[in-house]
C-alpha cells in the first residue's frame, strides 16, 4: 500500500469548463467474502469513502462497498469557475485516510 | 486447437461442476438485501424508469473488474441537480456497490467506476434529484468468472 494515488486532470481550464478527473488508488479492497488456505474468512478491508473538494467546497463523493474492484478507479467531472485546489481523500475501513491535492489554473 | 490432455479435462470437468452449481447459488442470492437498500434510499417511493444511461459490458469475462459508466440527464445547477446515485447488484452477496454523491460543482452527473460481480445478474442504478424525484435503470451483465472469492 501507500503508493501515491494517481490523479489525472488538465493543468488549466477555461472558466466554466467541465473537466474530467480520473483517480486511481492502490488498495486490495478485500471484500470479506474470500477465504484463505485454511478456510478462514479473510476480514474485510476496503476503502469505504472517496471524497473530492474544490477550494473547500464538496464537489463529488462516493460511498464504496465491497463490490468495488481492487485498486479503485473513479472518474468524475468538475465544473471549473475559478482557479484553485482539488483535495482528494480515500478513507479506509481502519480509519486511515489517503489524501492528495491537485491544482488547476484558469486559462488566460 | 490442441487435443485435450488429462489435466485440461479435469479443469473442464471442474468448470462444468461450477457452472451447474452457480445458478443455484445465484437463485439463493437473488433475495439478497437489494430490496432493503432500495427501500432505504427511496424511502418507499417508486422510482420512474429513465433519465439514466448505464453503460456496462453485456458479457463480462472477469467479474473481478467490470467497468461501469453512468450518466444522468439533468441540469447541474443550484436549482436542479442530481444529488445521489445508488448502484446495486442484485446477485452479489451484498447488494450495495456504490453511492455517488454529486453537487452542482460536478458540472455533469457522470462517473465511471469498476465493480465486482459474483455471477450473471442485474445491475441497478437509482438516481435521486435535488427535488426528490427518483429515476432508475437496470442492465443485465453475463459474468463468465465470478468476482467474489471462489
Amino acid at each position: 500500500m501507500a503508493d501515491k494515488p494517481r490523479i489525472k486532470l488538465p493543468k488549466e481550464a477555461a472558466k466554466g469548463d467541465v473537466i474530467q478527473i480520473k483517480t486511481l488508488v492502490s488498495h486490495v479492497m478485500e471484500s470479506g467474502q474470500r477465504k484463505d488456505a485454511q478456510g478462514k474468512a479473510i476480514p474485510r478491508k476496503i476503502i469505504n469513502k472517496f471524497a473530492c473538494e474544490f477550494n473547500g467546497k464538496p464537489l463529488f463523493a462516493c460511498a464504496l462497498e465491497p463490490a468495488i474492484s481492487a485498486n479503485p478507479y473513479i472518474q468524475f467531472n468538475a465544473k471549473v469557475d475559478e482557479a484553485g485546489t482539488f483535495k482528494f481523500s480515500w478513507t479506509d475501513d481502519d480509519g486511515t485516510v489517503i489524501t492528495a491535492e491537485e491544482k488547476i489554473a484558469l486559462k488566460a | 486447437m490442441k487435443a485435450i490432455n488429462r489435466r485440461q479435462a479435469f479443469a473442464l470437468g471442474g468448470g462444468f461442476v461450477m457452472l451447474t452449481l452457480m445458478p443455484m447459488a445465484a437463485d439463493a442470492q437473488v433475495t439478497n438485501d437489494a430490496a432493503k437498500w432500495i427501500e432505504k434510499f427511496t424511502g418507499g417511493k417508486a422510482p420512474v424508469k429513465g433519465k439514466i444511461s448505464l453503460d456496462l459490458p453485456e458479457i463480462a469475462e472477469n467479474g473481478n473488474t467490470v467497468p461501469l459508466s453512468l450518466s444522468v440527464e439533468s441540469p447541474m445547477t443550484e436549482q436542479a441537480y442530481v444529488k445521489e446515485v445508488m448502484i446495486l447488484a442484485d446477485g452479489n452477496p451484498n447488494a450495495g456497490v456504490a453511492t455517488l454523491m454529486f453537487t452542482p460543482l460536478s458540472g455533469k452527473a457522470e462517473a465511471s467506476i469498476r465493480i465486482r460481480l459474483a455471477a450473471t445478474q442485474n445491475v441497478v442504478a437509482i438516481a435521486k434529484m435535488s427535488d426528490g424525484s427518483l429515476f432508475t435503470e437496470q442492465k443485465t451483465v453475463k459474468v463468465t468468472i465470478g468476482g467474489c472469492g471462489g
